[in-house]
Order: structure tokens, then C-alpha cells, then sequence
């Protein structure tokens, strides 16, 4: 995903009706849809979003929503009643059809619920379908087409007609159609709604492949919240022709909106939609693996936990002290903790869904480690927030020791410790605040 | 109470400023129409009968199988039998004249009125007006715009005939599956584009039905049609029902019905016919992950057998 703006929305109404000018003052001025409905339907209320190149960007809400009025202004198939709509910057609302062809057949096609592909066409010269409006000569556009029927998976149909072929595949050369001719966006209105429940997740599994491969930027929509969760990098939540939220699977269900959005998110299987990255806790007990041991016992002590993760330069995780083996280390006057560190700290990706997080969790005394690419430690996840994020139960409680592993080593025998040893390593603990400041960096960075 | 609108008269005052003004016009479309009949009359009756009626027994083999060709061999040789041959040939280039010229008409006000709600809401009442006017007051401006023969015949039979080409050919566009036209306009197709390569094939069973109609119609019209001088078996009935001679209007009658008949089946399997597939000569391979589906699977069983 970039930062180049593909779709943009301002501002759009769509009313349908005699008096839709009025319409839209009125909602302007604050008047609610339903005092309108004498005068007009109100379809799209006041709708604005920027969709981002390379994006899935889901619109979902329940039927009559205005799901549908919505997307068919994105390629004017529909005009709005009032605002803007962009794409690439060509705007595609007030423009004369000549240019709004244009629109369409460099910039934006379409994959439709029922399919509508030419019934008395092969599926070959369907999926060519865009490449003939646009001029492009018959070899050129039988080979071009060739190529994504390939990849979608139809070698072997091309010469079949589209009634020959079960619904999933109607669909991947409808898919095949839409990406042939080459646009950067896709709309996809409830494209896999009419497929049986197995071969629909296979066609979205086929399409973040697809999206992939090929950076299509991908407006879906749909009304159901699993798929939605599954496709999106964000989602757009409408109700009653207006957008009520937009933002990312685990913004939505994490923190939604209002109780509309909460509502419809409650029966999703959050274990497959939230992500590591999106239930983590800042890991507190954290210490440098160049910080000597006493540092290690501090932090445990200030924490009152019984391990803490090390880390060393950049952040990246070495592994897990444990009280009593520090407590025993520093007594011995050992200075080097890495000596002591135990390599077995259960870790997960911040993209692993929680589904793939239960069994190191249970596994593990420790709260997981959430760790990026390169090992660097991001995150933890204690048992509590994982069971509380599925629970759907706040899981910010502020002072939340009760989260960490209790300490097995009595506060006053570590102070104790700590007296008798002191003197001897203070420009350690000088050190040790210098990296703790590192650690409090890393938690914020991991959460913007 | 007498009160009457002089109606009548104003159309006749209308028919006569037409002659006066646009005499010359109507000239040249008699011109027009008669040098078409003229030639499809020459196509049909210059060649040796048994080779139109081999013809046509072909046709009706391509269109339908050999129990239509077969129809086509006993019905033509019965006409042949009666001595209507000359006259059927007559009737069947004045049918088509007429079928071809209404279709011409009728096919594009259909899209019209398919396009435009308003062009719709015009046609329908001249439609309906059209329909169910007596087929014989047409004869009458006809006659006076185009002298006696066969042109007036061919005119009286196109109006008669055009409305359920317009009507079904509206109906058939109208009736094309909404969000394939919006595939269309969604690839950037031009209005014309979508016409041609998505609503006139897709509407091409329904616009089929209503040519079969037109035909039919034209058909049915040329009894009435021999009463101003058309000729063929039209010319015929009238001249038996003049002298109320029973067996030839029922000769003539029969074979009407025979081309009516003939005409019909040929015309019917125009609309009906499916788009030939092709045999799968082999089992296309699917990519295997991509069609892990039952139904996919059956399709592929399918196509197999
Ligand atoms: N052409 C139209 N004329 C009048 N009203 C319309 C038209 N199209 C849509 N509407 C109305 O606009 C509202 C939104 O419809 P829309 O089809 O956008 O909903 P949707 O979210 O796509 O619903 P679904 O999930 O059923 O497809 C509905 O109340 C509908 O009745
Ligand atoms: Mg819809």
C-alpha cells in the first residue's frame, strides 16, 4: 500500500426521488433521512473516504444500507447528487460521458454479484471484454486475456460459454474480465455473495493472492462482517445511506464507533480477525541484556514479576531471565546476565491471527512475546488479554501487575540483595534507565 | 342534437394535401417498393418449381430437421397440384417485401422505445391504434397514394404488420439482464457498443418473435390485399368469393395456410435456436487447487461424458 490517494469521495449524496436537490439541503441543514422519505430516498448520506493505492478498502452494512448507490458512484454509473468522487484524480461525477468512458476503461472496472458476463460469449473473449472496448487489436487481447484466465485459474475453459460453467468459476472470469483490462481499481460489489459458502473462501483467499501479486487497489463490498474482516485493510461500516466508521478490522471490533457497530461486529470470530499486533500489551519487564544482573533483579522487583525479557541492541529479543536464577547470580556476584538467559520464550508474528496464539500461550508460564521480522520485541500478550480480547471485555485496565507472572521471590529478599550488593555495579543502573527509556520507545512505536 | 365531428373529412382533407404536396415522394417509394417485389418475384418464379420447393425443403432441414423439409416437399407439391404454384410464389415475395421492409421499420423504433421512456410512451398508443384499426381501411389512402397493384397492397400490409416487431423488440432490449448492460457501461463501452454487442443479441430471441409475427401478419394480410390488385392467391380468393366459386377459394385458402405453415416453422426456429457449443474434445485441465469445489468437479465429470 502507498500513499497515493486512488479513490476519493467527498462530501457525496445520493437521493432518488423528484425532489432530490431538497433533499440534500435539508439533510445539510440537519434534517434526519427519515423525516425526508416524502420527498426522496436518501441512498448516500454525506459519505467521504480516501481509498489508498494498493488498498482493500471493505464497505459493508446491512441491506439497503446504500452499499450498492454508493459504489456505483465510484464509476459513475450512478450520479451523485451532490459532492465528488476521484479517481486518480480524474474526477468521474459532472463529467461528460465521453470522459467518463475514458475513466472507465483506463482506470476502473467492476466484478458484479450475479456475474454478468455475455452469456453468447466464450469465457476467453468475456475475460478480453475490456481490452475490445479499449481498441486493443484481437491477438493482443486473446493472448492478454489468456494470461489471467491462466491465472485465475480457467486453463483449459476458454472456449466454453460462461452457462457451461458452475457459479465459482462465472465469477473467476468475471474476475479475470475485470483485471484483464488492466485498470488499477477494482470495485467489487457483494462479488462472492452468490457462491456457496467453501467456494467462497476460496475465491477471497484466490483474491488477497491476486491483490498481492498484483497491487490492485480493491473497493469490496459486502454484507458479511467475516469476509470483510478477512479482505480489508479497512473497513467502512454504513448504516441507513450514511458511514458510521472507517477504519481497520481491529479498530472496528476493538473499539467501535457506536453501539450500531458493536452490535454488528458481536458474532464475529474475533480469534480470526484480531491480530497480535492488535491485542498486545507494552511489555513491561523488559531489561538489557548488556545491563548487568542487578538491573535485571530492579526491574523485576519494580514490576514485582518472576522473569523479564532481554533484549539486545535494536531492541531484538535474546530471551527471558528468571527471578531466582538472578536473584542467585547476583549473590554470586556475577556480572554477566547473559549467562543466565534462557532461550525459551514462546514468540508470535504481530500479523498471526490469536486463533494461531492459544497453544504458546497455554504452553507458556510467560505472556508471549509478539516479536517482528527481524526479532525485535514489540509486544507482549499475557493469558488475561488474550482471553479478553476474545471475550470482547476492555482489557486497558491501567495498573495491570496481575498481567505479569507473580514474582516467586519475596520483594524484601530481592531490596535485601540489591543492599548487599550495592557499590558495585551503580553505573550499571545508570545504564539500565537509558534503556528503559529505549523500551518505553519501542512501546510506542509499536502502537502507532 | 346533431352534432358531428366532420373527423372523416379532416383525414381526407389530410390524404389529399398529402397527394397534392408529396406526390412526387409517394412516387418514388412505389417506385421503391415495386422494383423489390419485382426481383424477389423474379427470384422466385424464373427458376423451375422443383427447385425452389429443394430449396426450401433445405432451409427447413437446416432450421429444423428432415420431418419440416418433409412437410415442405408435400405441402409445395400440393400447391404445385392445385395450379397455385405462380400465385404463391406472388404472395411469398409480397410477404417478404413487406416483412423485410416492416422489420426494417419496426426494429429500430423498438430500440427507440427501449431507450427513451417517452419514445415508449408515444409508440404505445400509435401501436395499439395500428393493431386494431380494420385492416381494410388501410386499403383506402393506399390506394389513392399509390394507385392500384401491388405497392398499395405491400404499404396496407407493412402498417398492419409492424406493431409486434416494435413491441417485442422493445420488450426483448427492456428485458436484458440489467447488470450485463452495466458490465457494459462499466468497461466503458459507448451506448452504440452495448446496443450491439449486448442488447440486440441478447434480445435477438424476443426480437426473433416478433419478425415470426410480422410475417405472420403480412401473411394474413394479403387475402385482403388481392382486393386491390396485389394479385398471388389473394387475388384468387377474391375472385372466388366474386363468383362464389367454392373450389378455388378453397384451393387458394390451402395454400395460403401451407405458406403460413411452412413460413411459421421456418421463422419460429430463428428465435429458439441455441447457440451452437462446441464439443470438448477433451477434458480441460483445471488448475487443481483452483477447483477443489463439488461443483466443479461434476462439471468437469460432465463434460467428460
Ligand atoms: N434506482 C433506485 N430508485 C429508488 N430507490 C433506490 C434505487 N436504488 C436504490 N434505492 C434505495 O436506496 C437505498 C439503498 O439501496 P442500495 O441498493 O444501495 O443498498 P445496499 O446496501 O446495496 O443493499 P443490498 O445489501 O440489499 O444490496 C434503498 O433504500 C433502496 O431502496
Ligand atoms: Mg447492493
Amino acid at each position: 500500500m502507498s500513499d497515493t490517494v486512488a479513490v476519493e469521495v467527498s462530501n457525496v449524496y445520493k437521493v432518488f426521488g423528484k425532489k432530490q436537490r431538497e433533499v440534500v439541503k435539508r439533510l445539510q441543514a440537519g434534517a434526519s433521512r427519515g423525516e425526508l422519505t416524502a420527498l426522496g430516498t436518501a441512498a448516500v448520506i454525506d459519505a467521504s473516504f480516501e481509498v489508498k493505492k494498493g488498498e482493500i478498502f471493505v464497505v459493508m452494512g446491512l441491506s439497503g444500507s446504500g452499499k450498492s448507490t454508493l459504489i456505483r458512484m465510484l464509476n459513475g454509473l450512478l450520479e451523485p447528487t451532490a459532492g465528488n468522487v476521484t479517481v486518480y484524480g480524474s474526477p468521474v461525477s459532472g463529467v461528460p460521458s465521453k470522459q467518463l468512458r475514458e475513466v472507465r476503461r483506463t482506470k476502473i472496472s467492476m466484478v458484479f454479484q450475479h456475474f454478468a458476463l455475455l452469456p453468447h460469449r466464450t469465457v476467453l473473449d468475456n475475460a478480453a471484454y475490456g481490452l475490445e472496448v479499449q481498441g486493443v487489436s484481437l491477438d493482443e487481447r486473446r493472448k492478454r486475456a489468456q494470461d489471467v484466465v491462466d491465472r485465475v485459474g480457467l486453463s483449459g475453459w476458454e472456449d466454453k460459454l460462461p452457462g457451461e460453467l458452475s457459479g465459482g468459476m462465472q465469477q473467476r472470469v468475471g474476475l479475470a474480465r475485470a483485471l484483464a483490462s488492466d485498470t488499477d481499481v477494482l470495485l467489487m460489489d457483494e462479488a462472492f455473495s452468490a457462491l456457496d459458502p467453501l467456494i467462497r473462501r476460496e475465491m477471497q483467499e484466490q483474491l488477497v493472492e491476486l491483490q498481492q501479486e498484483l497491487g490492485k487497489t480493491i473497493i469490496f463490498i459486502t454484507h458479511d462482517l467475516n469476509e470483510a474482516m478477512f479482505l480489508g485493510d479497512r473497513i467502512a461500516v454504513m448504516r441507513d445511506g450514511r458511514i458510521v466508521q472507517v477504519g481497520t478490522p481491529d479498530e472496528i471490533l476493538t473499539d467501535p464507533a457506536n453501539d450500531y457497530v458493536a452490535q454488528f461486529v458481536q458474532d464475529v470470530d474475533r480469534a480470526r480477525v484480531l491480530t497480535a499486533a492488535g491485542v498486545m500489551e507494552p511489555a513491561r519487564a523488559v531489561v538489557s541484556g548488556s545491563a548487568g544482573p542487578r538491573a535485571a533483579l530492579r526491574t523485576m522487583r519494580d514490576m514485582q514479576t518472576s522473569a523479564a525479557f532481554v533484549v539486545g541492541n535494536g531492541r531484538k529479543l535474546l530471551g527471558v531471565v528468571h527471578d531466582r536464577d538472578v536473584l542467585k547470580h547476583v549473590k554470586a556476584g556475577n556480572r554477566d546476565l547473559m549467562t543466565i538467559v534462557r532461550n525459551d520464550p514462546a514468540t508470535v508474528g504481530p500479523d498471526q491471527y490469536l486463533v494461531d496464539l492459544f497453544e504458546p500461550a497455554a504452553e507458556s508460564h510467560l505472556p508471549v512475546a509478539v516479536v517482528d521480522e527481524r526479532g525485535r520485541l514489540l509486544g507482549a500478550i499475557p493469558r488475561v488479554t488474550l482471553l479478553a480480547a476474545l471475550a470482547n471485555v476492555p482489557t486497558t485496565t491501567g495498573e495491570n501487575q496481575v498481567i505479569e507472572t507473580p514474582a516467586t521471590v519475596a520483594v524484601e529478599v530481592i531490596t535485601q540483595t540489591l543492599r548487599e550488593t550495592a557499590g558495585m555495579t551503580d553505573e550499571v543502573d545508570t545504564k539500565t534507565r537509558v534503556h528503559s527509556d529505549d523500551v518505553e520507545a519501542v512501546r510506542e512505536g509499536s502502537f502507532n | 342534437m346533431d352534432i358531428r365531428i366532420p373527423l372523416g373529412q379532416w383525414v381526407e382533407d389530410f390524404v389529399d394535401v398529402l397527394t397534392d404536396v408529396a406526390q412526387p415522394f409517394f412516387d418514388v417509394l412505389r417506385a421503391i417498393f415495386l422494383g423489390a417485389h419485382d426481383l424477389i418475384n423474379l427470384v422466385f418464379q424464373s427458376p423451375p418449381f422443383w427447385v425452389i420447393i429443394l430449396a426450401v425443403a433445405a432451409l427447413g432441414f437446416l432450421a429444423r430437421g428432415w420431418k419440416l423439409a418433409l412437410g415442405v416437399l408435400v405441402g409445395f407439391t400440393l400447391i404445385l397440384a392445385v395450379d397455385q404454384w405462380e400465385n404463391a410464389m406472388d404472395t411469398l415475395s409480397l410477404v417478404l417485401v413487406a416483412s423485410i421492409i416492416a422489420v426494417i421499420i419496426s426494429v429500430p423504433l423498438g430500440i427507440l422505445g427501449a431507450r427513451f421512456d417517452n419514445a415508449s410512451r408515444i409508440l404505445k398508443p400509435i401501436l395499439d391504434f395500428l393493431q386494431t384499426m380494420p385492416a381494410l381501411v388501410y386499403l383506402i389512402p393506399a390506394l389513392i397514394l399509390f394507385r392500384v397493384g401491388v405497392v398499395p397492397g405491400i404499404v396496407a400490409t407493412i402498417v398492419f404488420a409492424l406493431a409486434p416487431g416494435v413491441r417485442l423488440t422493445e420488450l426483448g432490449i427492456r428485458g436484458v439482464d440489467k447488470e450485463v448492460v452495466e458490465a457494459g457501461h462499466a468497461f466503458g463501452s459507448s451506448p452504440f457498443r452495448i446496443l450491439r454487442q449486448i442488447q440486440l443479441p441478447l434480445a435477438m430471441p424476443s426480437i426473433m418473435a416478433g419478425v415470426n409475427q410480422v410475417i405472420m401478419l403480412s401473411l394474413s394480410m394479403v387475402v385482403i390485399a388481392g382486393m386491390v390488385g396485389a394479385g398471388g392467391l389473394g387475388g384468387d380468393v377474391v375472385a372466388s368469393l366474386n363468383r362464389l366459386d367454392i373450389g378455388l377459394g378453397f384451393e387458394a385458402g390451402l395454400s395460403v395456410v401451407i405458406l403460413a405453415i411452412v413460413l411459421d416453422r421456418l421463422t419460429a426456429s430463428l428465435g429458439t435456436r441455441k447457440p451452437r457449443v462446441k464439443k470438448a474434445d477433451a477434458v480441460p485441465s483445471v488448475n487443481a487447487e483452483a477447483s477443489v469445489s463439488q461443483k466443479d468437479e461434476q462439471l468437469v465429470a460432465a463434460s467428460a461424458s
